[in-house]
C-alpha cells in the first residue's frame, strides 16, 4: 500500500486468491475465497493493496473479520470516497476495536454499518436509543399484546421476549430519519415474533451451510421481505413506513418477492431461497434495514415460553376441572376445547361454560401468537401425572434467623399447594427507621416547588367541605330569606321566586390511606429516591386534602424477620420527625409482601374511616430468600392477603415500576387495581394523581 | 299540606318508534327478555362505550315499552328521581321525577351509571328491586306500586377506580347480572361499518386500532378505546374526514392526555392507516 504501487497493474483473480488465501485459511468462509476474489478484481491496485494490508492485520487478530472485512471493501470503499485510504484505516481500527472491547458479532455489526460509520465520521445527525426507548416501548406493547421488553445491545436482533436495537443509528442523515429506522426494526423484530420466524428449528436449518454468518443475512433479507408483507395487510400504515424506510429492496431478492409476499407465506418460504441463494455462492448485501436472526437463543426462549404458557393453562384446567369435582355425588363432565371459528378456548364444567381466569386467557393468547394455535395437550388438565406441584415439605427450607428478641406479631400465611394456611407462619418486627438528616425532603421540596404547588391546588379541588346552598327550587329546609322576598314580592304585586329551599352539600369524604412502601433491596439506587420523591409530593398533597394517611416500609429476610418500618402513624403529624423518617428510607432486603399487607391491614382496619385504601408502591414481584415465596407461593399469597384485606373493607392498588408486572398482576391484584410505570422518574408525579383520581 | 288537592304534573312518556341498531354478542336478548317476564330487574356492567345504553333502548322498543334513562351525577339525590313540589305562581304543584313517571307509566327505568349517585337513592331503589314493587313518595305519603310493565335496569362500570364509588352488595344483589365488554373483532366491525356508515375494509382497521389500544391498558391507559370511540372515528370518516385525522380525533385524542400516552396512541393510529 505504497504510493509506487499505485501505478503498478492489477492483480488478476487467481493472484488475488493465492495472497486471500494465505492470509484467511483459518476463516471458516475461505472455501469461498474464489468469490472473494472475483469481488476484489475490479478494484484499482492501490486499493487492492489496501484491503489486503487490512484483512491480513484483522485476520491476525480474527480470521473471520478479515475476510469480512474483504467482503465489504469495494461498498466501503465507494461510501468513502476521496479520502478513501485513512477512512478504510480507521473503519478497520473501529472493528477491532469493537472486537476487543464487545467481542465477534458487534464487531462485525459494527463493519457492516458502513453508512454509520461514515455518518458518525462526517458528525451527521444520528438517532440514539435512549432518546427513542420509551415510545418504542409502549408502542411495541401496544402492537404485541404479550409482554415484549425493548432493551439497548450491540444490533436489532430479539430473543422472542426482549427486541433488542443497537445504542445509536445513523444511517441517514436526518435524526428523524434514523428515528424511523429504529421504528422499523422494533416493527420487524415484533413481526419475526408474531409471524412464525422461529416456528421452525433454523438452528439445524442452518447447519447445512458452514458460511452462517452469510446465510443469516440472507434470511434476514428475505423475512424482512416476507413479514413486510404481513405487517402490509394487517397494518397498513406500518407497511407505508418500512417500505419508505428500506427504500428499494437489493436486487438479488426480486426474484423471491412474490413468493415472500403471499399471504400464506411462511419462513418455510424464505428458507427454500435462502437454500438457492447459498448454493449460487452470491455474497449477500449489507443488512442495513433489517432486524438480524439469532436463532438459538430465540428458539431456547420461545420453547421456555411455550412450556411455561401450556403449564399455566394445563393448571388452571386442572383447578377448574377439580373446583367442579367437588360437588359431591355430580358424576362431573369437563371440557376444554378450541373453537375453531373464534380461536377462543371454550371450557365446560358439568355442561356450563366456565371463563377462564385472566392469566390462563394471556397464556392461551400467548400460545396462538407462537404456535398459531392453542395445542391440543394444553387443553388437557394437569393429572397426577403431567403436573405434580411441588411438595413444599421437600423444598428445602431457608436458613431461619433469630432475632435477639421476641417477634411483635405473628401472622398466618396461605400455602397454595396445600390450600390452606400455615398459622403463625411470619414472624413481624416493627422496626425503627434510622432517621436521615432532612437534607433529601428539604432539597425535593425546593426542587419541585412549582409541581407540589400544582399538586395541592388540585388536592384542594377535591377536597370537600360541608356547603349550604341557598334558593334552591327544592331542598331539606326553608331559605327563610328567599321567603320573606318572595312573599313580600306577592304582597307587591310582583312575581315571586320559585326557589324557597336551602339545600346541604355534604362532605362525604372520610377516608384513611395506607401507604406501603418497598424497601426490599432492588429498589436501591434510583427506585428509592423516586419512591422518597413521591412520598413527599404525596405528604405535602394529602396535607391539603385532610385525609388521614399513613406510611409503612416493609423489608425482610425470611419468614423468622419480617421487619415492618413506621414512617408515619395515622397519628403522627406530618412533622420534621416524619420528614427525616422518609429521608431515612433506605433499601433492605427482601419484598415479602403478603405478611406486611397482613399488619398494614390490621393497623388500617382499625381506622374509624368508612373508606380504607391501601396503596403499595413496589418494584416488582413478592420475593424472599430462598425458592420458598418466589414465584406463584408468593403472589398466590399477596393475592390471598390482599382478599382478606378486601373482607375487611379495604380497597388495595398497587404502582409498580416492574415492567414484567403486566404478568401477575392482574391476577393478584384484580384488573382495575393497578398501574405499571414505565419510568420511575414518572413515579413522584404519578403516586399523588392516581390517590387523587381513586379517590375523587 | 294537604296534598290530594296540589296538581300534579307527570311528563307524558312514549315508546320508540324506530327499531335502534343494536347487534346482540351472546344470550343477553333472550336474558334480558326472561327477566321482564319474571319482572326481574337487570344490572349491566362493562366498561364504558360497549354498549349498555343502546342494548336497553333496543330491549325498550323490543317490549314496546317507553324508556326513561337518567344520567346518574354524583348530586343526583333521591327528590331528583322521585320528583319534587315547585311554587308556580300562586299554586303549589307536584313534579314527578323520571323514576315516578317511568312506574305510572309501566316503562323501563335505566339509571345509567349508578354509582355516581348520591348514596341515600338506594332508598327508593330498593324497595323497587325486590318483591315489594313499589315506590315510596314520601313527600306526599303515597305508595305507588309498579304495573307488570314497570321494569328496573341500572348499569355500572367495573373498572371505575374510586373507592368511594363501588357498588353495595345489598344493592347488587337485587339484580339479574348481565355482563357486557367489548365485542368479537368481527361483530365490532360490523357494528363499526354499519354504525359509521363506512366500508367493512376500513371498519377492520379501526377494530384493529381499537385491540391495539386495549393491549396498552394497564400500562398507561385506564381503559382502551370503546366500541363507542371506534364509532365516532367511523362516523367523522363516513362525514368526510380521511381515517387517520378522523383516528387521532376521535380515539387517540379521547383516551388520554397525557403527551407520551398521546404520542403513542397517534403511533398506533398511523400504524393502521
Amino acid at each position: 500500500m505504497t504510493d509506487s504501487s499505485s501505478s503498478s497493474r492489477r492483480f488478476f483473480e487467481h493472484e488475488l486468491e493465492e495472497k486471500l488465501d494465505a492470509l484467511l485459511f483459518a476463516s471458516p468462509s475461505h472455501r469461498s475465497i474464489e468469490r472473494l476474489a472475483a469481488l476484489l478484481e475490479p478494484l484499482p491496485r492501490r486499493h487492492q493493496d489496501l484491503v489486503l494490508h487490512w484483512a491480513g492485520v484483522a485476520a491476525q487478530t480474527y480470521a473471520e473479520i478479515g475476510y469480512l472485512i474483504a467482503t465489504l471493501a469495494p461498498q466501503a470503499l465507494e461510501r468513502f470516497g476521496p479520502d478513501s485510504n485513512a477512512a478504510f484505516e480507521a473503519w478497520v481500527i473501529a472493528g477491532l476495536d469493537a472486537y476487543d472491547k464487545q467481542g465477534l458479532r458487534p464487531a462485525m455489526e459494527m463493519l457492516r454499518d458502513i453508512d454509520g460509520f461514515v455518518a458518525i465520521r462526517q458528525g451527521r445527525l444520528y438517532a440514539q436509543f435512549a432518546e427513542v426507548e420509551q415510545r418504542l416501548a409502549r408502542f411495541v406493547q401496544g402492537l404485541s399484546g404479550r409482554p415484549l421488553a425493548v432493551k439497548a445491545g450491540a444490533y436489532p436482533w430479539t430473543d422472542t421476549e426482549t427486541i433488542f436495537l443497537p445504542a445509536r443509528i445513523a444511517q441517514f442523515d436526518a435524526a428523524e430519519d434514523n428515528r424511523q429506522l429504529y421504528k422499523s426494526l422494533a416493527v420487524q423484530l415484533w413481526a419475526q415474533t408474531r409471524y412464525g420466524t422461529f416456528a421452525v428449528d433454523l438452528d439445524a436449518e442452518l447447519a447445512r451451510w458452514p458460511e452462517r454468518e452469510q446465510a443469516l443475512t440472507w434470511l434476514a433479507h428475505l423475512e424482512a421481505a416476507r413479514l413486510e408483507a404481513r405487517v402490509a395487510r394487517e397494518l397498513p400504515g406500518l407497511g407505508t413506513l418500512l417500505a419508505a424506510v428500506r427504500g428499494s429492496w437489493p436486487a438479488e431478492i426480486g426474484a423471491a418477492l412474490a413468493e415472500l409476499q403471499a399471504p400464506q407465506a411462511t419462513v418455510d418460504v424464505s428458507l427454500r431461497w435462502l437454500a438457492k441463494f447459498m448454493a449460487q455462492g452470491t455474497v449477500p448485501p449489507a443488512p442495513t434495514f433489517c432486524g438480524r436472526l439469532d436463532p438459538g437463543i430465540a428458539a431456547r426462549v420461545r420453547a421456555e415460553r411455550i412450556a411455561r404458557d401450556t403449564e399455566t393453562l394445563k393448571k388452571t384446567l386442572a383447578v377448574l376441572k377439580g373446583a367442579a369435582g367437588r360437588k359431591p355425588a355430580a358424576p362431573n363432565e369437563f371440557a376444554a376445547q378450541l373453537n375453531s371459528e373464534t380461536g377462543e378456548i371454550e371450557v365446560s364444567v358439568d355442561g356450563e361454560a366456565v371463563a377462564l381466569p385472566p392469566d390462563a386467557q394471556a397464556a392461551a393468547q400467548s400460545l396462538q401468537q407462537d404456535l398459531g394455535q392453542v395445542p391440543p395437550e394444553a387443553l388437557t388438565p394437569a393429572g397426577d401425572g403431567a403436573w405434580t406441584p411441588v411438595d413444599p415439605e421437600t423444598v428445602s427450607a431457608p436458613p431461619e434467623l433469630k432475632s435477639d428478641r421476641d417477634a411483635d406479631y405473628f401472622y398466618d400465611e396461605w400455602d397454595y399447594h396445600r390450600n390452606a394456611y400455615r398459622r403463625g407462619w411470619c414472624h413481624v418486627y416493627e422496626m425503627p427507621v434510622k432517621p436521615g438528616d432532612g437534607a433529601f425532603v428539604h432539597e425535593t421540596r425546593q426542587r419541585h416547588a412549582a409541581l407540589i404547588a400544582q399538586l395541592k391546588r388540585k388536592f384542594e379541588a377535591v377536597r370537600g367541605e360541608d356547603r349550604i346552598l341557598g334558593r334552591q327550587p327544592e331542598g331539606e329546609e326553608i331559605d327563610l330569606d328567599a321567603l320573606v322576598e318572595a312573599v313580600n314580592d306577592r304582597r307587591g304585586g310582583a312575581e315571586p321566586s320559585e326557589r324557597l329551599f336551602s339545600r346541604r352539600l355534604r362532605n362525604e369524604r372520610s377516608l384513611a390511606a395506607m401507604f406501603m412502601v418497598d424497601m426490599s433491596g432492588s429498589t436501591k439506587g434510583w427506585v428509592n429516591d423516586a419512591e422518597r420523591e413521591a412520598l413527599v409530593m404525596l405528604c405535602e398533597a394529602l396535607e391539603k386534602l385532610g385525609d388521614s394517611y399513613a406510611i409503612y416500609g416493609f423489608s425482610g429476610w425470611t419468614r423468622t424477620r419480617c421487619d415492618i418500618y413506621r414512617i408515619k402513624s395515622f397519628a403522627d403529624r406530618y412533622d420534621d420527625a416524619v420528614r427525616a423518617r422518609i429521608d431515612g428510607i433506605e433499601a433492605k432486603d427482601y419484598t415479602r409482601m403478603g405478611v406486611a399487607i397482613r399488619h398494614l391491614t390490621r393497623l388500617l382496619a382499625a381506622q374509624p374511616a368508612r373508606h380504607k385504601l391501601l396503596v403499595t408502591l413496589s418494584d416488582g414481584r413478592p420475593d424472599d430468600f430462598g425458592d420458598e415465596y418466589r414465584g406463584n407461593y408468593g403472589i398466590e399469597d399477596t393475592r390471598r392477603a390482599l382478599q382478606e384485606a378486601r373482607q375487611q373493607g379495604i380497597r388495595s392498588y398497587c404502582v409498580t415500576i416492574d415492567r414484567h408486572g403486566q404478568d401477575y398482576l392482574k391476577h393478584m391484584m384484580g384488573p382495575a387495581a393497578y398501574t405499571v410505570l414505565d419510568d420511575v422518574k414518572k413515579l413522584p408525579l404519578k403516586v399523588a394523581d392516581i390517590y387523587r383520581r381513586l379517590t375523587v | 299540606m294537604n296534598t290530594a288537592h296540589v296538581r300534579t304534573i307527570t311528563p307524558e312518556l312514549e315508546s320508540l318508534g324506530t327499531e335502534p341498531y343494536y347487534q346482540p354478542v351472546a344470550d343477553e336478548v333472550a336474558l334480558f327478555e326472561a327477566a321482564a317476564q319474571k319482572r326481574l330487574p337487570v344490572l349491566l356492567k362493562g366498561p364504558t362505550g360497549c354498549g349498555k345504553t343502546r342494548f336497553v333502548e333496543y330491549m325498550a322498543w323490543k317490549l314496546k315499552r317507553p324508556l326513561v334513562t337518567v344520567a346518574c351525577h354524583d348530586d343526583l339525590t333521591t327528590a331528583d328521581l322521585v320528583g319534587r313540589y315547585l311554587i308556580v305562581g300562586d299554586e303549589t304543584v307536584w313534579l314527578d321525577g323520571p323514576l315516578t313517571a317511568a312506574v305510572r307509566a309501566g316503562a323501563i327505568c335505566y339509571l345509567d351509571e349508578i354509582v355516581e349517585a348520591r348514596k341515600d337513592t338506594t332508598v327508593v331503589i330498593h324497595p323497587l328491586a325486590d318483591t315489594r314493587r313499589a315506590l315510596a313518595v314520601d313527600k306526599r305519603g303515597e305508595l305507588i306500586p309498579a304495573p307488570p310493565g314497570f321494569m328496573l335496569v341500572i348499569s355500572y362500570n367495573p373498572g371505575y377506580q374510586s373507592v368511594l364509588k363501588e357498588i353495595k352488595p345489598s344493592t347488587r344483589q337485587r339484580f339479574v347480572a348481565l355482563e357486557f365488554d367489548y365485542p368479537g373483532a368481527e361483530v365490532e366491525a360490523q357494528i363499526v361499518a354499519t354504525e359509521g356508515g363506512i366500508d367493512a375494509d376500513t371498519a377492520k382497521r379501526l377494530v384493529k386500532l381499537g385491540e391495539l389500544t386495549r393491549n396498552l391498558k394497564g400500562a398507561g391507559l385506564d381503559e382502551g378505546a370503546s366500541t363507542r370511540l371506534l364509532v365516532h372515528a367511523a362516523q367523522l370518516i363516513g362525514a368526510g374526514m380521511p381515517a387517520a385525522t378522523a383516528s387521532i380525533a376521535a380515539v387517540a385524542r379521547a383516551l388520554t392526555d397525557d403527551p407520551d400516552m398521546t404520542q403513542t396512541l397517534d403511533d398506533l393510529v398511523r400504524a393502521v392507516f
